[in-house]
């Protein structure tokens, strides 16, 4: 009766495994095949895709492996294609500069927030969160109108600008500041702390999650930005990564293939090192006052 | 938030001659076929995506939470987050088109290919972008909700006889109605983001099934249409704070009746 159960529980736990291991599998089919596409000739990627590119008869084929694998199309992606790293340091440009913006003015706003009480606190708190979750279409409008004021349409300020106030990064590390006791930080006052110390010796490395998740978001958030460069950006050589990519189209396989998994590699490597971070920041992010 | 009132006047006003027209602007867009359908759209692909990613991910959450190394199959859940849509656009090409991968599978399985751009299953590949984007977080977010609960309660039960199927239904499942709420309120914000897929898979003008409001945004903004934007965007940042707060208030109320037999564990 006992080994029984036993090899039924283990069965279960088998089936499960295979069930979820499919899933996450075909989920991540899609870059599989980036990847593998991004070795495959020219010659290979042209026989696959002909189909597609020619609308004639026959349909495409992608195999799970190349047939002889070349580092042809990274080599023409890094000595070739000039554009390429003009327009990836575009990206890294928006998504650093954003970052470092909003570390600059989100932490002390998130350290006022979770510290201070003051009139009208829980208003615009509550504001706060509203504008948050607003999407970009809502404030498309008065971002232009206020952006073409300052003259910086057509510039990367324009991104980067309502990046470094947006509310999002505010919000996640207040989370973590208001989680470091009261009494804590009373004690340290009584030591004759200063206000500042208190935010320097205490509530950054206590709040450091909350600054590590914000980050890791808002990498992965600036990174991919889509709809900002679309309305905001004339000029192509201002866009950032996300916009040129699609641009270059099938009938450069070999390069659209190599250039995407290039730009895949810095927001691979940021969810890899902060993925203990991206996991709270999303927790932390749901969480309810 | 400023310029945002200047939004709400202009809303008000002409775009060439700024004098005032009071609702006209917003007569006209609910009378915009552009704006009517794409509204439709948008409402229809969160009606569908929503209940699907809810069902879906709480099903492999579930079934995460009895396994014991989950962390890298949770990697894989999360890593579509990390993917830009731009880098995956030239595979949902490929996998998408009339002649792609997808048909050559079907044809090979003996079905007939599908248009899937051309016709309404644009909007199905839609959902399958939102879902595939969105399963990741959507799954971390109840699995932090299961293992809140505490597991003595769970224990207890299964001590008295209850099979895991009743602990799902009877314990489980009511636990979880606060992370229901908040998996609502950002998945549903979250699928205006959808657009950054169907943009760069079909462009300005896609097949009319997946025609939605950020197109109509951003076709708008291109012509320079401001006063319809501006009576869409209050419009639209009207109905999102209706909709945000009256989940906040169902949210709330279900928190006080239930706070007596509250169970959850704390932090």
């Amino acid at each position: 009766m006992f080994s029984f159960h036993f090899s039924k529980k283990k069965y279960n736990n088998i089936a499960r495994g295979i069930l979820l291991g499919s899933i996450g599998s075909i989920i991540c089919l899609p870059v599989y095949l980036l990847f593998i596409g991004s070795f495959k000739g020219l010659a290979e990627l042209k026989e696959n895709l002909m189909p597609i590119l020619t609308e004639a008869g026959g349909m495409a084929e992608f195999g799970l492996f190349p047939q002889y694998p070349t580092f042809l199309n990274y080599l023409e992606l890094f000595f070739d294609k000039p554009d390429f790293y003009v327009v990836f340091f575009n990206s890294m440009k928006i998504v650093f500069i954003t970052l470092a913006g909003q570390l600059l003015a989100g932490v002390p706003a998130a350290w006022a927030f979770a510290r201070f009480r003051f009139l009208g606190k829980q208003v615009l708190f509550t504001f706060y969160i509203i504008l948050m979750m607003m999407p970009f279409q809502v404030t498309m409008l008065s971002n232009y109108l206020v952006l073409n004021n300052m003259g910086l349409i057509n510039t990367n300020w324009s991104i980067i600008l309502p990046g470094i106030f947006s509310t999002f990064p505010v919000f996640l590390i207040y989370r973590s500041f208001s989680g470091i006791p009261k009494g804590l930080l009373e004690a340290a006052r009584i030591d004759g702390a200063g206000e500042w110390q208190l935010f320097i010796r205490i509530g950054l490395p206590l709040g450091s999650t909350g600054i590590l998740s914000a980050f890791v978001l808002g990498f992965l958030e600036y990174f991919s930005l889509i709809e900002q460069p679309l309305a905001f950006l004339k000029d192509k050589d201002l866009w950032p990564l996300s916009l040129y990519l699609p641009e270059i189209g099938l009938e450069e396989a070999g390069y659209a293939f190599a250039a995407s998994v290039v730009a895949l590699i810095p927001a691979v490597f940021v969810f890899l090192l902060g993925q203990d971070y991206l996991e709270k920041g999303i927790v932390a992010s749901a969480m309810k006052e | 938030m400023v310029p945002f009132l200047d939004v709400i006047r202009r809303s008000f006003l002409t775009a060439v001659t700024g004098s005032f027209t009071g609702i006209e602007n917003y007569k006209m867009i609910f009378h915009n076929q552009a704006f009517l359908l794409a509204a439709k759209n948008t409402v229809s692909f969160a009606a569908v995506c929503l209940p699907l990613l809810i069902i879906i991910s709480l099903f492999i959450a579930v079934l995460l939470s009895r396994m014991k190394q989950v962390q890298f199959l949770k990697s894989a859940y999360l890593f579509p987050m990390a993917v830009p849509a731009a880098t995956v656009v030239l595979i949902w090409k490929m996998l998408f088109h009339k002649q792609g991968i997808l048909n050559a599978l079907l044809i090979k399985f003996g079905g007939t290919p599908i248009d899937f751009m051309g016709s309404n299953m644009a909007f199905w590949v839609l959902v399958i972008s939102y879902i595939w984007k969105n399963l990741g977080y959507t799954v971390i977010l109840w699995l932090a909700g299961i293992l809140s609960i505490s597991e003595s309660i769970l224990e207890a039960a299964r001590v008295d006889g209850a099979s895991e199927r009743v602990c799902f239904w009877k314990i489980i499942l009511p636990n979880l109605k606060p992370t229901l709420y908040t998996i609502t309120v950002l998945s549903f914000l979250n699928s205006f983001k959808v657009f950054r897929e169907a943009y760069l898979v079909a462009g300005s003008y896609p097949h009319e099934s997946m025609y939605l409001l950020q197109h109509l945004f951003n076709n708008w903004f291109l012509n320079l249409e401001l006063d319809k934007m501006a009576a869409a965007a209050v419009f639209l940042a009207i109905v999102l704070t209706g909709f945000i707060l009256l989940l906040q208030f169902l949210w709330d109320e279900r928190e006080r009746d239930e706070k007596p037999e509250k169970i959850r564990k704390k932090g």
